[in-house]
């Protein structure tokens, strides 16, 4: 299936409802994206301020959420779809919830922002926090784009990436364990700069969800709990329009 | 949906490996064909095959009503033909018991096997090929006599048979057609005192009593209310253990329901035929996909 096509239903309305929830995803998606670099930037500039703003912003997604859900439960119920305008709505509602953990993943970080400035003193691993979180920011993006352009072979690429990520992820890991072992005083904040790393690598997961679910979408094909070369391959196979 | 059997039917699908050239069914028809009519993931390999309807064309008069159709039925599971209007489907249906006989006009090319008799050649019976292959209405036609006596009638046609035997088979019959707890104290009433609904599980009482191999539905629960509606898809469900029932519906989620196997046609041409998970989750065909999510194509 292709982007425009759900836009023609006989019945007008329905048009209209599936592109209502198509947007109110996307607009989740682009608040969520903001949440993901503003707690970053957060964290890194040792800005309380804009922290605290993002724990405010999280309520508005957690309603996007709720809404969304609402909106596609209406559709199955009075549409009963089939076909590309099911795996439309099972994307949607399957993508939102990972939306919905990226934004409590930021909020995280926003927490952790807010009690590392108190701390004061930048500690060790914010290097690896910048690289990392600008590689999962950029998935994230990727991986809204993707669904919006129903773009599988972007979806794959964005995928593929999150391999990268856990790399750099273990990595980091383990050179802020040697830091820890070196100096047990800064284990305290350490610990919480790891926590973050951690919410940073989930949202890579989160991304490539969301990106399993662009090739579900417009393939029809699971491709979920198989390695990023089986998914390549399995996108490749003909019999799909 | 369920998320393991779904994605596993993808993965075979995909695969495209669902058929080989071994396989083969019982009257030596090689499923393999189906490959190149328009069927690339379809998988019969565990069924058994009880019809096989090979190149048909069918005229009316100068009109092309079907057009090279291939398909096979296999045994005792529901399969369900869905289509627009006048796409053929009903067409189709009549094929398979020579309802078509009764028009003049009507001119048909290609075989229709059933088991491995085509029942298109010289000197079949009708009326026996009727017998075996039973077929309900959309508007439910009892006769105007009792309800024991419209269960009854095609056995007392067959003549020799005992009340006895009869009494038997009424009961068997109503109870195979989910009626019989609802008319089991008048059965001496007239049948048109019963409800739509009734009625409808009555003609399907009468077409199981002579122990047909087929049952061919045309659109049995589009003039029933929804709750008759259910009743008669939970009886098809029912039924199919014991017969092959191809069904004939406009309703989609019917379709979705209660069959096996979905063929979808469109202008007399069989566009897809697959299973109906597969039909309606991820349609190969663009023609199947606007049908069925009601798009304009």
């Amino acid at each position: 299936m292709d982007k425009d096509n759900y836009q023609h239903h006989i019945s007008q309305q329905f048009n209209k409802d599936l592109t209502a929830v198509r947007n109110h995803l996307m607009e989740m998606g682009g608040l969520v994206e903001k949440q993901a670099a503003d707690s970053l930037d957060a964290l890194l500039k040792g800005d309380t301020g804009m922290a605290e703003n993002v724990l405010k912003v999280e309520d508005r997604i957690n309603k996007l959420e709720m809404m969304i859900d609402e909106e596609c439960s209406r559709i199955i119920v009075l549409r009963q779809p089939a076909a590309s305008d099911l795996r439309m709505i099972v994307a949607i509602s399957k993508a939102v919830a990972d939306l919905e953990r990226i934004g409590d993943e930021s909020a995280k970080i926003a927490r952790m922002a807010i009690q590392l400035a108190e701390e004061g003193e930048s500690p060790r691993g914010y290097v690896e926090a910048r690289h990392i979180g600008a590689h999962v920011r950029r998935m994230l993006h990727d991986a809204l784009d993707a669904f919006a352009r129903f773009d599988v072979d972007k979806a794959v690429e964005v995928a593929a990436e999150d391999d990268q990520v856990d790399l750099e992820y273990r990595s980091a890991m383990r050179s802020l364990v040697t830091f820890m072992m070196e100096d047990p005083r800064s284990i305290t904040r350490v610990l919480n700069v790891m926590w973050t790393l951690r919410s940073l690598e989930r949202i890579g997961d989160h991304a490539r969800n969301i990106c399993e679910q662009v090739v579900y979408l417009v393939q029809g094909k699971d491709v979920r709990h198989i390695t990023s070369e089986k998914m390549q391959e399995e996108v490749r196979k003909p019999g799909k329009r | 949906m369920s998320e393991s059997s779904t994605s596993d039917t993808h993965r075979k699908q995909n695969g495209n490996d669902a058929m080989t050239s071994t396989e083969q069914s019982s009257h030596g028809f090689d499923a393999s064909q189906l490959r190149q009519s328009g069927a690339p993931q379809l998988n019969l390999a565990n069924e058994k095959l009880k019809m096989d309807v090979q190149h048909l064309n069918l005229f009316y008069g100068n009109d092309q009503a079907l057009k090279d159709i291939n398909l096979v039925i296999p045994e005792k599971k529901v399969t369900a033909f869905i289509g627009p209007s006048g796409c053929g489907k009903s067409t189709l249906l009549r094929c398979f018991n020579r309802m078509n006989d009764l028009v003049d006009i009507c001119r048909i090319e290609g075989k229709i096997m059933l088991d491995d008799k085509d029942i298109y050649a010289r000197g079949v019976d009708v009326a026996e090929l009727r017998r075996q292959i039973g077929m309900v209405f959309q508007k439910p036609n009892p006769f105007p006599k009792s309800i024991y006596e419209n269960v009854a009638y095609g056995l007392r046609l067959q003549g020799g048979k005992s009340k006895r035997v009869l009494d038997e088979v009424v009961e068997k019959s109503l109870r195979g057609a989910a009626l019989w707890d609802e008319v089991k104290d008048r059965l001496e009433d007239n049948a048109f005192g019963l409800s739509g609904g009734q009625q409808q599980r009555l003609v399907i009482a009468r077409a199981i009593a002579i122990e047909p191999e087929v049952i061919l539905l045309d659109e049995p629960a589009s003039a029933l209310d929804p709750i008759s509606t259910l009743k008669i898809e939970e009886l098809i469900n029912e039924l199919k253990d014991q017969y092959t029932i191809v069904i004939v519906t406009h309703n989609m989620q019917q379709a979705a329901r209660v069959s096996d196997y979905t063929a979808f046609m469109y202008m007399g041409e069989m566009v897809e035929y697959s299973d109906t998970d597969s039909l309606f989750t991820n349609p190969q065909k663009k023609r199947t996909e606007d049908y069925i999510t009601g798009r304009y194509g």
